[in-house]
Protein backbone atom coordinates (compact mmCIF):
# COMPACT_ATOMS: atom_id res chain seq x y z
CA UNK A 1 0.00 0.00 0.00
CA UNK A 2 2.95 2.44 0.84
CA UNK A 3 4.39 2.24 -2.55
CA UNK A 4 1.42 2.56 -4.68
CA UNK A 5 1.88 5.37 -7.17
CA UNK A 6 0.38 8.70 -5.92
CA UNK A 7 -0.37 9.84 -9.37
CA UNK A 8 -1.00 7.25 -12.54
CA UNK A 9 -1.41 8.96 -15.71
CA UNK A 10 -2.64 6.86 -19.07
CA UNK A 11 -2.60 8.15 -22.62
CA UNK A 12 -3.98 11.77 -21.20
CA UNK A 13 -4.44 13.85 -23.88
CA UNK A 14 -5.90 17.78 -22.87
CA UNK A 15 -7.05 20.02 -25.77
CA UNK A 16 -7.50 23.93 -24.81
CA UNK A 17 -8.88 25.79 -27.86
CA UNK A 18 -7.76 24.38 -31.20
CA UNK A 19 -4.16 22.82 -29.52
CA UNK A 20 -3.37 20.00 -27.43
CA UNK A 21 -1.93 20.99 -24.89
CA UNK A 22 -1.04 17.43 -23.53
CA UNK A 23 -0.48 14.68 -26.11
CA UNK A 24 -0.71 10.61 -24.52
CA UNK A 25 1.17 11.43 -21.85
CA UNK A 26 1.74 8.40 -19.27
CA UNK A 27 3.31 8.61 -16.41
CA UNK A 28 3.62 7.27 -12.77
CA UNK A 29 4.60 9.19 -9.95
CA UNK A 30 5.25 7.35 -6.51
CA UNK A 31 5.05 8.38 -2.95
CA UNK A 32 7.57 10.66 -0.62
CA UNK A 33 9.24 12.18 -3.79
CA UNK A 34 9.79 15.52 -5.24
CA UNK A 35 9.30 15.13 -9.19
CA UNK A 36 10.22 18.32 -10.85
CA UNK A 37 8.02 19.01 -13.87
CA UNK A 38 10.60 20.60 -16.33
CA UNK A 39 9.81 21.97 -19.58
CA UNK A 40 10.20 25.48 -21.53
CA UNK A 41 6.62 27.81 -20.81
CA UNK A 42 4.15 26.90 -22.91
CA UNK A 43 4.97 22.63 -22.61
CA UNK A 44 1.69 21.65 -20.64
CA UNK A 45 3.00 21.79 -17.30
CA UNK A 46 0.68 24.16 -15.64
CA UNK A 47 -2.20 22.17 -18.04
CA UNK A 48 -0.90 18.82 -16.33
CA UNK A 49 -0.90 20.39 -12.96
CA UNK A 50 -4.50 21.59 -13.07
CA UNK A 51 -5.69 18.23 -14.62
CA UNK A 52 -4.28 16.58 -11.24
CA UNK A 53 -6.05 19.10 -9.51
CA UNK A 54 -9.08 18.21 -11.01
CA UNK A 55 -9.79 22.04 -11.76
CA UNK A 56 -8.92 21.03 -15.61
CA UNK A 57 -10.90 18.87 -17.93
CA UNK A 58 -9.59 15.52 -19.58
CA UNK A 59 -10.20 14.87 -23.66
CA UNK A 60 -9.03 11.29 -23.34
CA UNK A 61 -7.00 8.93 -21.43
CA UNK A 62 -6.69 8.71 -17.46
CA UNK A 63 -5.38 10.19 -14.63
CA UNK A 64 -5.64 8.86 -11.10
CA UNK A 65 -4.21 10.77 -7.75
CA UNK A 66 -4.40 8.00 -4.87
CA UNK A 67 -6.27 5.09 -7.02
CA UNK A 68 -9.19 7.71 -7.65
CA UNK A 69 -9.90 9.77 -10.70
CA UNK A 70 -8.18 13.45 -10.36
CA UNK A 71 -11.11 15.52 -9.22
CA UNK A 72 -12.90 13.21 -7.11
CA UNK A 73 -14.20 14.66 -3.86
CA UNK A 74 -12.26 13.19 -1.46
CA UNK A 75 -9.29 14.34 -2.75
CA UNK A 76 -9.52 18.38 -2.36
CA UNK A 77 -8.84 17.39 1.57
CA UNK A 78 -5.44 15.55 0.61
CA UNK A 79 -3.74 17.79 -2.29
CA UNK A 80 -2.29 21.07 -1.74
CA UNK A 81 -1.97 23.65 -5.06
CA UNK A 82 -0.03 26.78 -5.16
CA UNK A 83 -0.96 28.20 -8.51
CA UNK A 84 1.49 30.45 -10.95
CA UNK A 85 0.35 33.53 -9.57
CA UNK A 86 -0.27 33.63 -5.91
CA UNK A 87 -3.99 32.90 -5.03
CA UNK A 88 -4.05 35.03 -1.62
CA UNK A 89 -6.65 38.05 -1.02
CA UNK A 90 -4.27 41.05 -1.21
CA UNK A 91 -6.41 43.23 0.62
CA UNK A 92 -6.07 40.79 3.74
CA UNK A 93 -2.83 40.52 5.70
CA UNK A 94 -1.23 37.62 5.47
CA UNK A 95 -2.42 36.30 8.81
CA UNK A 96 -5.83 36.97 7.96
CA UNK A 97 -5.53 35.03 4.79
CA UNK A 98 -3.94 31.94 6.24
CA UNK A 99 -6.61 32.28 9.11
CA UNK A 100 -9.40 32.70 6.52
CA UNK A 101 -7.93 29.14 4.60
CA UNK A 102 -7.74 27.11 8.04
CA UNK A 103 -11.07 27.83 8.59
CA UNK A 104 -12.66 26.33 5.22
CA UNK A 105 -10.30 23.64 6.27
CA UNK A 106 -11.32 23.12 9.78
CA UNK A 107 -7.68 23.31 11.37
CA UNK A 108 -6.95 24.83 14.41
CA UNK A 109 -6.38 28.13 14.28
CA UNK A 110 -2.33 27.54 15.31
CA UNK A 111 -1.93 26.09 12.29
CA UNK A 112 -2.01 29.37 10.33
CA UNK A 113 1.27 30.98 11.98
CA UNK A 114 2.91 27.78 12.20
CA UNK A 115 2.54 27.86 8.26
CA UNK A 116 3.80 31.40 8.12
CA UNK A 117 6.86 30.37 10.13
CA UNK A 118 7.62 27.60 7.83
CA UNK A 119 7.78 30.09 4.62
CA UNK A 120 9.52 32.46 6.85
CA UNK A 121 6.93 35.36 7.41
CA UNK A 122 6.32 35.17 10.70
CA UNK A 123 7.66 38.99 10.91
CA UNK A 124 5.18 39.88 8.48
CA UNK A 125 2.07 38.04 9.44
CA UNK A 126 -0.09 41.64 9.98
CA UNK A 127 1.02 42.91 6.97
CA UNK A 128 -1.27 43.20 4.25
CA UNK A 129 -0.35 40.55 1.54
CA UNK A 130 -0.95 44.04 -1.41
CA UNK A 131 1.57 45.76 -0.49
CA UNK A 132 4.24 42.77 0.02
CA UNK A 133 6.71 41.73 -2.78
CA UNK A 134 6.23 39.38 -5.58
CA UNK A 135 8.36 36.52 -3.72
CA UNK A 136 6.73 37.39 -0.55
CA UNK A 137 3.19 36.73 -2.15
CA UNK A 138 4.11 34.08 -3.79
CA UNK A 139 5.19 32.51 -0.16
CA UNK A 140 1.84 33.31 1.33
CA UNK A 141 0.46 31.45 -1.66
CA UNK A 142 2.90 28.77 -0.58
CA UNK A 143 1.97 28.56 3.16
CA UNK A 144 -1.80 28.01 2.48
CA UNK A 145 -0.85 25.16 0.49
CA UNK A 146 0.79 23.51 2.96
CA UNK A 147 -2.17 23.97 5.19
CA UNK A 148 -3.28 20.90 6.80
CA UNK A 149 -0.19 18.53 5.67
CA UNK A 150 -1.40 17.25 2.35
CA UNK A 151 -0.11 13.84 1.03
CA UNK A 152 0.29 15.49 -2.47
CA UNK A 153 1.68 18.80 -2.98
CA UNK A 154 1.53 20.56 -6.51
CA UNK A 155 3.63 23.42 -7.03
CA UNK A 156 3.69 25.95 -10.17
CA UNK A 157 6.53 27.75 -10.29
CA UNK A 158 7.09 28.14 -6.37
CA UNK A 159 10.48 29.69 -6.48
CA UNK A 160 10.95 31.59 -9.43
CA UNK A 161 12.00 35.53 -8.98
CA UNK A 162 13.18 34.62 -5.39
CA UNK A 163 16.19 35.51 -3.75
CA UNK A 164 18.72 32.37 -4.08
CA UNK A 165 19.15 31.89 -0.17
CA UNK A 166 15.78 32.02 0.39
CA UNK A 167 15.09 29.66 -2.79
CA UNK A 168 17.64 27.13 -1.28
CA UNK A 169 15.65 27.09 2.10
CA UNK A 170 12.34 26.48 0.02
CA UNK A 171 14.23 23.42 -1.40
CA UNK A 172 15.18 22.39 2.26
CA UNK A 173 11.65 22.49 3.20
CA UNK A 174 10.35 20.68 0.24
CA UNK A 175 12.97 17.66 1.49
CA UNK A 176 12.23 17.64 4.68
CA UNK A 177 7.96 17.57 3.53
CA UNK A 178 9.22 14.49 1.03
CA UNK A 179 11.28 13.00 4.03
CA UNK A 180 8.28 13.28 5.93
CA UNK A 181 6.42 10.85 3.42
CA UNK A 182 4.63 13.55 1.39
CA UNK A 183 4.98 13.59 -2.10
CA UNK A 184 5.79 16.50 -4.25
CA UNK A 185 5.41 18.05 -7.86
CA UNK A 186 6.92 21.02 -8.78
CA UNK A 187 7.07 22.62 -12.13
CA UNK A 188 9.96 25.08 -13.43
CA UNK A 189 11.26 26.04 -16.76
CA UNK A 190 14.58 26.85 -14.88
CA UNK A 191 16.43 23.98 -15.68
CA UNK A 192 19.08 24.85 -13.02
CA UNK A 193 16.16 24.03 -10.72
CA UNK A 194 16.07 20.57 -11.81
CA UNK A 195 19.07 19.62 -10.49
CA UNK A 196 17.26 19.79 -6.61
CA UNK A 197 14.67 17.04 -7.86
CA UNK A 198 15.80 13.52 -7.54
CA UNK A 199 13.37 12.34 -10.72
CA UNK A 200 12.17 14.37 -13.04
CA UNK A 201 9.15 14.42 -15.79
CA UNK A 202 10.36 16.71 -18.77
CA UNK A 203 7.70 17.87 -21.13
CA UNK A 204 7.84 19.51 -24.47
CA UNK A 205 5.01 21.32 -26.06
CA UNK A 206 2.69 18.84 -24.39
CA UNK A 207 4.39 15.33 -25.10
CA UNK A 208 6.42 13.72 -22.17
CA UNK A 209 10.32 13.66 -23.60
CA UNK A 210 11.21 11.81 -20.64
CA UNK A 211 10.87 10.74 -16.87
CA UNK A 212 13.23 9.25 -14.28
CA UNK A 213 15.53 10.06 -12.12
CA UNK A 214 18.27 12.55 -13.24
CA UNK A 215 21.12 9.22 -13.19
CA UNK A 216 18.67 7.76 -15.43
CA UNK A 217 18.39 11.31 -17.20
CA UNK A 218 22.20 11.66 -17.36
CA UNK A 219 23.18 7.95 -18.66
CA UNK A 220 20.57 7.99 -21.35
CA UNK A 221 21.74 11.49 -22.85
CA UNK A 222 25.28 11.36 -22.15
CA UNK A 223 24.85 14.56 -20.46
CA UNK A 224 25.95 15.88 -17.30
CA UNK A 225 23.61 19.08 -16.89
CA UNK A 226 19.60 18.58 -16.92
CA UNK A 227 19.98 21.63 -19.60
CA UNK A 228 22.01 19.63 -21.91
CA UNK A 229 20.24 16.64 -21.40
CA UNK A 230 16.97 18.56 -22.15
CA UNK A 231 18.44 20.25 -25.52
CA UNK A 232 19.89 16.59 -26.50
CA UNK A 233 16.29 14.95 -26.05
CA UNK A 234 14.76 17.75 -27.95
CA UNK A 235 16.89 17.42 -30.88
CA UNK A 236 16.36 13.71 -30.55
CA UNK A 237 12.51 14.95 -31.26
CA UNK A 238 13.16 16.76 -34.45
CA UNK B 1 -22.97 23.17 2.47
CA UNK B 2 -21.53 23.88 6.08
CA UNK B 3 -21.84 27.09 8.16
CA UNK B 4 -18.61 26.91 9.62
CA UNK B 5 -17.21 27.67 5.44
CA UNK B 6 -20.21 29.96 5.07
CA UNK B 7 -19.61 31.81 8.15
CA UNK B 8 -15.91 32.66 7.46
CA UNK B 9 -16.28 33.01 4.02
CA UNK B 10 -18.41 36.14 4.62
CA UNK B 11 -16.50 37.24 7.46
CA UNK B 12 -13.52 37.34 5.44
CA UNK B 13 -15.46 39.75 2.60
CA UNK B 14 -16.12 41.82 5.65
CA UNK B 15 -12.31 41.61 6.49
CA UNK B 16 -11.31 42.23 2.94
CA UNK B 17 -13.87 45.74 2.85
CA UNK B 18 -12.36 46.63 6.53
CA UNK B 19 -9.56 47.54 4.75
CA UNK B 20 -11.06 49.73 2.27
CA UNK B 21 -12.05 52.49 4.34
CA UNK B 22 -13.32 54.70 0.81
CA UNK B 23 -15.14 51.77 -0.75
CA UNK B 24 -17.14 51.25 2.61
CA UNK B 25 -17.97 55.06 3.12
CA UNK B 26 -18.85 55.20 -0.57
CA UNK B 27 -21.34 52.28 0.04
CA UNK B 28 -23.67 54.31 2.40
CA UNK B 29 -23.25 58.00 1.27
CA UNK B 30 -23.64 57.69 -2.54
CA UNK B 31 -27.54 56.38 -2.08
CA UNK B 32 -28.11 59.31 0.43
CA UNK B 33 -26.24 62.12 -1.50
CA UNK B 34 -28.67 60.93 -4.69
CA UNK B 35 -31.78 60.98 -2.74
CA UNK B 36 -30.82 64.91 -1.07
CA UNK B 37 -30.17 65.59 -4.98
CA UNK B 38 -33.40 64.49 -5.97
CA UNK B 39 -35.59 65.77 -3.05
CA UNK B 40 -33.05 69.25 -3.52
CA UNK B 41 -34.22 69.11 -7.86
CA UNK B 42 -37.96 68.80 -6.21
CA UNK B 43 -37.81 70.93 -3.81
CA UNK B 44 -40.62 73.62 -5.88
CA UNK B 45 -42.72 70.51 -7.29
CA UNK B 46 -44.49 69.55 -4.20
CA UNK B 47 -45.89 65.95 -3.75
CA UNK B 48 -43.22 65.15 -6.33
CA UNK B 49 -40.60 63.60 -4.07
CA UNK B 50 -43.32 61.87 -2.10
CA UNK B 51 -44.29 60.10 -5.05
CA UNK B 52 -40.67 59.01 -6.34
CA UNK B 53 -38.36 59.23 -4.06
CA UNK B 54 -39.77 55.74 -1.92
CA UNK B 55 -39.42 53.90 -5.67
CA UNK B 56 -35.26 55.47 -5.98
CA UNK B 57 -35.17 54.72 -2.51
CA UNK B 58 -35.99 51.00 -3.47
CA UNK B 59 -33.48 51.54 -6.97
CA UNK B 60 -30.59 53.25 -5.47
CA UNK B 61 -29.41 50.36 -3.00
CA UNK B 62 -30.06 48.19 -5.70
CA UNK B 63 -28.00 49.41 -8.08
CA UNK B 64 -25.35 49.72 -6.08
CA UNK B 65 -25.24 46.49 -4.70
CA UNK B 66 -25.50 44.70 -7.96
CA UNK B 67 -22.11 46.52 -9.55
CA UNK B 68 -20.21 46.08 -6.06
CA UNK B 69 -20.86 42.55 -5.50
CA UNK B 70 -20.25 41.81 -8.90
CA UNK B 71 -17.17 43.50 -9.05
CA UNK B 72 -16.08 41.86 -5.89
CA UNK B 73 -16.99 38.06 -7.18
CA UNK B 74 -15.30 38.71 -10.20
CA UNK B 75 -11.92 39.80 -8.86
CA UNK B 76 -12.54 36.61 -6.71
CA UNK B 77 -12.60 34.79 -10.21
CA UNK B 78 -9.03 36.62 -11.67
CA UNK B 79 -7.20 36.44 -9.03
CA UNK B 80 -6.95 32.92 -8.53
CA UNK B 81 -8.14 32.24 -5.47
CA UNK B 82 -11.93 31.14 -6.35
CA UNK B 83 -10.13 28.34 -8.57
CA UNK B 84 -7.92 27.61 -4.77
CA UNK B 85 -11.00 27.66 -2.84
CA UNK B 86 -13.07 24.94 -5.31
CA UNK B 87 -9.73 22.75 -5.32
CA UNK B 88 -10.22 22.51 -1.33
CA UNK B 89 -12.75 20.78 0.39
CA UNK B 90 -15.55 24.10 -0.44
CA UNK B 91 -19.12 23.96 -1.44
CA UNK B 92 -19.75 26.31 -4.27
CA UNK B 93 -22.99 27.47 -2.19
CA UNK B 94 -20.72 28.06 1.14
CA UNK B 95 -19.19 30.81 -1.43
CA UNK B 96 -22.43 32.76 -2.90
CA UNK B 97 -23.91 32.22 0.28
CA UNK B 98 -20.74 34.06 1.93
CA UNK B 99 -20.88 36.77 -0.23
CA UNK B 100 -24.46 36.98 0.12
CA UNK B 101 -24.57 36.89 3.73
CA UNK B 102 -21.50 39.74 4.11
CA UNK B 103 -22.78 41.98 1.04
CA UNK B 104 -26.40 41.37 2.50
CA UNK B 105 -25.76 43.07 6.19
CA UNK B 106 -23.60 45.92 4.28
CA UNK B 107 -27.12 46.09 2.00
CA UNK B 108 -29.35 46.09 5.30
CA UNK B 109 -26.90 49.32 6.95
CA UNK B 110 -27.14 50.91 3.55
CA UNK B 111 -30.65 50.73 3.48
CA UNK B 112 -31.48 51.46 6.84
CA UNK B 113 -29.43 54.70 6.43
CA UNK B 114 -30.99 56.17 3.08
CA UNK B 115 -34.66 55.34 4.26
CA UNK B 116 -33.69 56.85 7.57
CA UNK B 117 -32.27 60.10 6.30
CA UNK B 118 -35.00 59.96 3.42
CA UNK B 119 -37.99 60.38 5.58
CA UNK B 120 -36.16 62.54 8.80
CA UNK B 121 -34.31 64.91 7.21
CA UNK B 122 -35.65 65.18 3.56
CA UNK B 123 -39.10 65.01 4.66
CA UNK B 124 -39.96 61.52 2.69
CA UNK B 125 -43.79 61.87 3.22
CA UNK B 126 -45.20 57.97 3.15
CA UNK B 127 -48.81 57.01 4.07
CA UNK B 128 -47.76 53.23 5.12
CA UNK B 129 -45.19 52.31 8.11
CA UNK B 130 -41.60 53.63 7.89
CA UNK B 131 -40.50 49.82 8.54
CA UNK B 132 -42.03 48.53 5.69
CA UNK B 133 -40.54 51.36 3.65
CA UNK B 134 -36.81 50.18 5.25
CA UNK B 135 -38.26 46.28 4.91
CA UNK B 136 -38.47 47.06 0.92
CA UNK B 137 -35.27 49.15 0.55
CA UNK B 138 -33.69 46.43 1.99
CA UNK B 139 -35.19 43.28 0.28
CA UNK B 140 -34.22 45.60 -2.93
CA UNK B 141 -30.57 46.04 -1.70
CA UNK B 142 -31.01 42.12 -1.11
CA UNK B 143 -31.80 41.16 -4.48
CA UNK B 144 -29.54 43.55 -6.20
CA UNK B 145 -26.50 41.57 -4.12
CA UNK B 146 -27.90 38.31 -5.49
CA UNK B 147 -28.17 39.69 -9.12
CA UNK B 148 -25.13 41.11 -9.18
CA UNK B 149 -23.22 37.73 -7.82
CA UNK B 150 -25.31 35.89 -10.67
CA UNK B 151 -24.25 38.18 -13.54
CA UNK B 152 -20.72 38.15 -12.22
CA UNK B 153 -20.69 34.50 -13.55
CA UNK B 154 -20.89 35.25 -16.69
CA UNK B 155 -18.34 38.38 -16.73
CA UNK B 156 -14.57 37.48 -17.79
CA UNK B 157 -12.92 41.20 -17.25
CA UNK B 158 -13.79 44.09 -15.23
CA UNK B 159 -15.40 45.84 -18.44
CA UNK B 160 -17.13 43.69 -19.33
CA UNK B 161 -19.34 43.26 -15.51
CA UNK B 162 -19.26 46.99 -15.97
CA UNK B 163 -21.37 46.67 -19.26
CA UNK B 164 -23.93 44.16 -17.46
CA UNK B 165 -25.10 47.35 -15.53
CA UNK B 166 -26.82 48.58 -18.30
CA UNK B 167 -27.41 45.15 -19.43
CA UNK B 168 -28.67 44.16 -16.71
CA UNK B 169 -30.38 47.01 -14.57
CA UNK B 170 -31.04 49.80 -17.23
CA UNK B 171 -33.80 47.90 -19.05
CA UNK B 172 -35.55 47.19 -15.47
CA UNK B 173 -35.15 50.63 -14.32
CA UNK B 174 -36.86 51.72 -17.76
CA UNK B 175 -39.90 48.99 -17.59
CA UNK B 176 -40.03 49.03 -13.67
CA UNK B 177 -43.28 51.24 -13.78
CA UNK B 178 -41.27 54.03 -12.37
CA UNK B 179 -41.86 56.15 -15.74
CA UNK B 180 -44.56 54.62 -17.14
CA UNK B 181 -47.04 52.53 -14.87
CA UNK B 182 -46.65 49.26 -16.39
CA UNK B 183 -50.23 48.72 -17.24
CA UNK B 184 -49.41 50.97 -19.93
CA UNK B 185 -46.88 50.00 -21.37
CA UNK B 186 -47.73 48.43 -25.06
CA UNK B 187 -48.79 44.66 -23.93
CA UNK B 188 -45.49 42.82 -25.19
CA UNK B 189 -43.46 44.86 -22.90
CA UNK B 190 -46.09 44.93 -19.93
CA UNK B 191 -45.41 40.94 -20.51
CA UNK B 192 -41.54 41.27 -20.03
CA UNK B 193 -42.13 44.03 -17.19
CA UNK B 194 -44.38 41.26 -15.41
CA UNK B 195 -41.51 38.65 -15.07
CA UNK B 196 -38.73 41.30 -13.94
CA UNK B 197 -37.93 41.45 -10.75
CA UNK B 198 -37.29 45.32 -10.13
CA UNK B 199 -41.07 45.86 -11.63
CA UNK B 200 -42.67 43.79 -7.80
CA UNK B 201 -39.76 46.27 -5.83
CA UNK B 202 -41.06 49.34 -7.61
CA UNK B 203 -44.67 48.96 -7.20
CA UNK B 204 -44.44 48.20 -3.55
CA UNK B 205 -42.55 50.76 -2.57
CA UNK B 206 -45.20 52.69 -4.79
CA UNK B 207 -48.20 51.20 -2.90
CA UNK B 208 -46.46 51.76 0.86
CA UNK B 209 -46.28 55.32 -0.07
CA UNK B 210 -49.75 55.89 -1.25
CA UNK B 211 -51.20 53.25 1.54
CA UNK B 212 -51.73 53.76 4.81
CA UNK B 213 -52.58 50.19 5.51
CA UNK B 214 -49.66 47.27 4.74
CA UNK B 215 -52.30 45.61 1.84
CA UNK B 216 -51.66 41.71 0.70
CA UNK B 217 -50.64 42.73 -2.79
CA UNK B 218 -47.24 44.51 -0.57
CA UNK B 219 -46.58 40.94 0.94
CA UNK B 220 -46.32 39.20 -2.44
CA UNK B 221 -44.06 41.94 -4.30
CA UNK B 222 -42.03 41.22 -0.86
CA UNK B 223 -41.94 37.17 -1.08
CA UNK B 224 -41.92 37.62 -4.87
CA UNK B 225 -38.43 39.66 -4.74
CA UNK B 226 -37.24 38.00 -2.07
CA UNK B 227 -37.91 34.85 -4.16
CA UNK B 228 -35.18 36.22 -7.46
CA UNK B 229 -32.82 36.68 -4.60
CA UNK B 230 -33.16 33.48 -3.75
CA UNK B 231 -33.37 31.93 -7.26
CA UNK B 232 -30.33 33.91 -7.99
CA UNK B 233 -27.93 32.28 -5.69
CA UNK B 234 -29.06 28.99 -6.45
CA UNK B 235 -28.76 29.97 -10.11
CA UNK B 236 -25.08 31.50 -9.03
CA UNK B 237 -24.23 28.59 -7.28
CA UNK B 238 -24.85 26.24 -10.23
CA UNK B 239 -23.06 28.50 -12.55
CA UNK B 240 -19.48 28.10 -10.56
CA UNK B 241 -17.42 25.32 -12.34
CA UNK B 242 -14.72 22.94 -10.64
CA UNK B 243 -13.57 22.59 -14.05
CA UNK B 244 -12.63 24.58 -16.78
CA UNK B 245 -11.88 23.25 -20.38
Amino acid sequence: MHDEPVIVANELTVVRGATAALRDVTFQIRPGRITGLIGPSGSGKTTLMRAIVGTQQIISGQLKVFGLPAGSKPLRARIGYVTQSPAVYQDLTAQQNLRYFVSILGLPKSEADAALKAVDLSANAEQLVGTMSGGQRARVSLAVALLGKPDLLVLDEPTVGLDPVLRKRLWELFAELAAQGRTLLISSHVMDEAEQCPELLMLRDGRLLMHGTKQELFERTGMRTVHDAFLKLAEGEQ
Amino acid sequence: MRPRRTLATSARVLKQLGHDHRTLALLFVVPVVLLGLLAWILTDMPGVFDMIGAALLGIFPFVVMFLTTSIATLRERSSGTLERLLAMPMGKLDIILGYALSFGLLAVGQAVIASTVAVRLYGLDIAGPEWMLVLLAVANALLGTTLGLFASAFARTEFQALQFMPAFIFPQFLLCGLLVPVDRLPSVLEAVANILPLTYAVDAMQLISRQPTISAEIWTDLAIVLAFAVAAVVLGAATLRRKTK
